[in-house]
């Protein structure tokens, strides 16, 4: 297959998964002649979408989750960065931080959310911290991994030409650390916007994560889809920013190329 | 107890490794077999080296075992001279090839380029560093820069304007063999061209001396024989110093003034063969008995190394 038609399977898939979805949706609806208000026609869904997004209050909740799992990544960015820099160096230090980072990372965040809303309050601060806590870790695992995988050849050119301490991070431990980096970004921004809905629909009062809930108390479930639908485009959106940071930052990298390469 | 044999070889600054080898945990053979493949001194007289090892010694130390790579190395390397170091795996010629690029400090004796001490203390010399170029078996290039900025980085480094870096990339990319190729990225070539980026890395700032560690080694065997070709040429074309590390003998005769032969535990100059053919060389060179009979010559010498490693009960590695 030529690459100039292979650039075009993930579209040609997408479109084509989402019409085997809708057949099947339909499909399962006649069949076992589900009630509307288990599942409601895909049609309905999309109605649904056209009546939320109109609804005043929509984008004063796409604001608020969107600024909610912003500045909560960031944060999660710039902790796991710095800390993850000086564990990745340092290793006695990284060693006596193992257990603390073991068991920070086996407890289930999730379950410490309430804990966050009692302590943080019902307002966008405790839903920050909540989004930081959980896309740290990601960030600071994948920061120190790569700190460590520097090439110890490429090092070794750096040392035989007399580079400065400076240089030799700028020109080579910086640039093969980003692409580690920007994997945990990638895993770090979907974990950032489910701390965001979660923390919304357990403990707050606006928000998408909170529309999820306003829906289902009122058993409005083509309105239940619709959010549900918005918050997919919502994170998918944000992914494809990612994405799009790293085939800017790192183009030479294997993981940003569509087509094969040499080897 | 290996000092009595070797003692007359012993150049006069070797004493410091002398006490090294004291401190060593070496195994005391039984008596009938103590044997010891006896040091060869290369050390030239005073003032017609460029590069001089003068008793160099080093001593790995782990948590677990302490290893004399290296004991009684001297030396001494004439200005555009080609040199090559073979041996068995493990016998210190990698170690021996980064201690005189400065990436090993030794244990003991003292490396000099051009009449410079290139350590000081715990730092080393810049301007002997820059008479280095350095060619390892992995290209070692970065991936996030094209071959022109790889080739140039060490100009970068240096803080040469960046016309004059093109200028020079352009110019090096020429005699390597990579026109056309200037903005590739480094995934985007064969190994072969991979090696050749990093030659003309290494020469970019127009050290005097090259120093390669089995810089073909990765390279299939056509491949490697047409770099062998190209090399003799740059060194030609460069008037360069040559120190080449290799474990092919065959490729070890057909590129060298003067062939260096380590033998392994502890590394020591087993011998060195001089090779008077012209240079550059014509693969037929290769079909004369003068080269074929050095070629046995140090085979034969290899697997002599060898057995005597096996007599002292020496497991390997």
């Amino acid at each position: 297959m030529s690459p100039s038609m292979r650039k075009w399977i993930p579209w040609i898939s997408t479109v084509a998964s989402i019409v085997v979805l809708v057949i099947i949706w339909k499909l399962v609806i006649a069949v076992f002649n589900v009630s509307p208000f288990v599942l409601p026609q895909p049609e309905d869904v999309v109605g649904g979408v056209r009546d939320l997004v109109n609804e005043n209050s929509f984008w004063t909740d796409v604001r608020i989750t969107l600024t909610e799992t912003l500045v909560g990544f960031g944060i999660a960015i710039v902790l796991g960065i710095g800390l993850g820099t000086l564990l990745g160096r340092v290793v006695w230090l990284e060693q006596a931080m193992r257990p603390v980072i073991v068991a920070s990372q086996v407890v289930p965040k999730v379950a410490l959310i309430p804990l966050f809303i009692i302590w943080f309050g019902f307002g966008i601060t405790s839903k920050i911290i909540i989004v930081a806590m959980i896309a740290f870790f990601p960030m600071l695992l994948n920061t120190i991994l790569g700190v460590r995988s520097v090439d110890e050849g490429q090092k070794d050119v750096m040392k035989s030409l007399n580079a400065s301490r400076w240089q030799t991070f700028r020109r080579l431990e910086y640039p093969s650390t980003l692409p580690y980096i920007l994997a945990g970004m990638e895993v770090g921004i979907i974990f950032a916007v489910i701390g965001a809905i979660v923390g919304e629909y357990l403990g707050g009062d606006q928000g998408l994560g909170y529309q999820i809930v306003t829906s289902l108390n009122n058993l409005e479930a083509e309105r239940l889809f619709a959010v549900i639908f918005c918050l997919t485009l919502f994170g998918f959106i944000l992914y494809l920013a990612v994405v799009s940071l790293k085939r800017f930052l790192i183009p030479w990298h294997a993981s940003s190329s569509t087509g094969p390469t040499t080897t | 107890m290996e000092r009595q044999e070797t003692a007359d070889t012993r150049h006069r600054a070797g004493v410091a490794s002398a006490e090294v080898v004291e401190d060593a945990p070496v195994r005391e053979p039984s008596e009938p077999e103590r044997e010891v493949a006896s040091s060869v001194s290369g050390a030239l007289p005073e003032g017609e080296a460029e590069i001089e090892l003068r008793g160099v010694s080093k001593l790995f130390k782990s948590r677990y075992r302490e290893t004399l790579a290296l004991t009684d190395i001297n030396l001494g390397i004439r200005k555009e001279e080609f040199v090559t170091l073979v041996g068995q795996s493990g016998c210190g010629k990698t170690t021996m090839l980064r201690i005189l690029a400065g990436l090993i400090k030794p244990t003991g004796g003292e490396v000099r380029i051009k009449d410079q001490s290139l350590w000081r203390g715990n730092s080393r010399d810049d301007a002997a560093l820059r008479q280095l170029g350095l060619v390892f078996q992995d290209a070692n290039l970065f991936p996030w820069y094209s071959v022109e900025d790889n080739i140039s980085l060490p100009l970068a480094l240096r803080k040469v304007d960046k016309k004059e870096r093109r200028r020079r990339a352009h110019e090096l990319g020429e005699l390597v063999g990579l026109t056309g190729f200037e903005r590739a990225l480094p995934r985007e070539l064969s190994g072969g061209m991979r090696q050749r980026v990093a030659i003309a890395r290494a020469l970019s700032y127009d050290p005097e001396i090259l120093l390669m560690d089995e810089p073909f080694g990765a390279l299939d065997a056509m491949t490697r024989d047409k770099m062998n070709m190209e090399l003799q040429r740059i060194a030609q074309a460069t008037n360069a110093t040559v120190v080449l590390v290799t474990h092919s003998i065959a490729e070890a005769v057909f590129l060298a003034d003067r062939v260096v032969l380590l033998s392994a535990r502890p590394g020591r100059i087993r011998s060195i063969t001089e090779v008077p053919a012209k240079r550059p060389r014509e693969l037929e060179v290769t079909a004369e008995p003068g080269f074929q009979d050095r070629v046995v010559d140090l085979r034969h010498q290899l697997i002599e190394d060898e057995e005597r490693l096996a007599r002292h009960g020496g497991v390997s590695e």
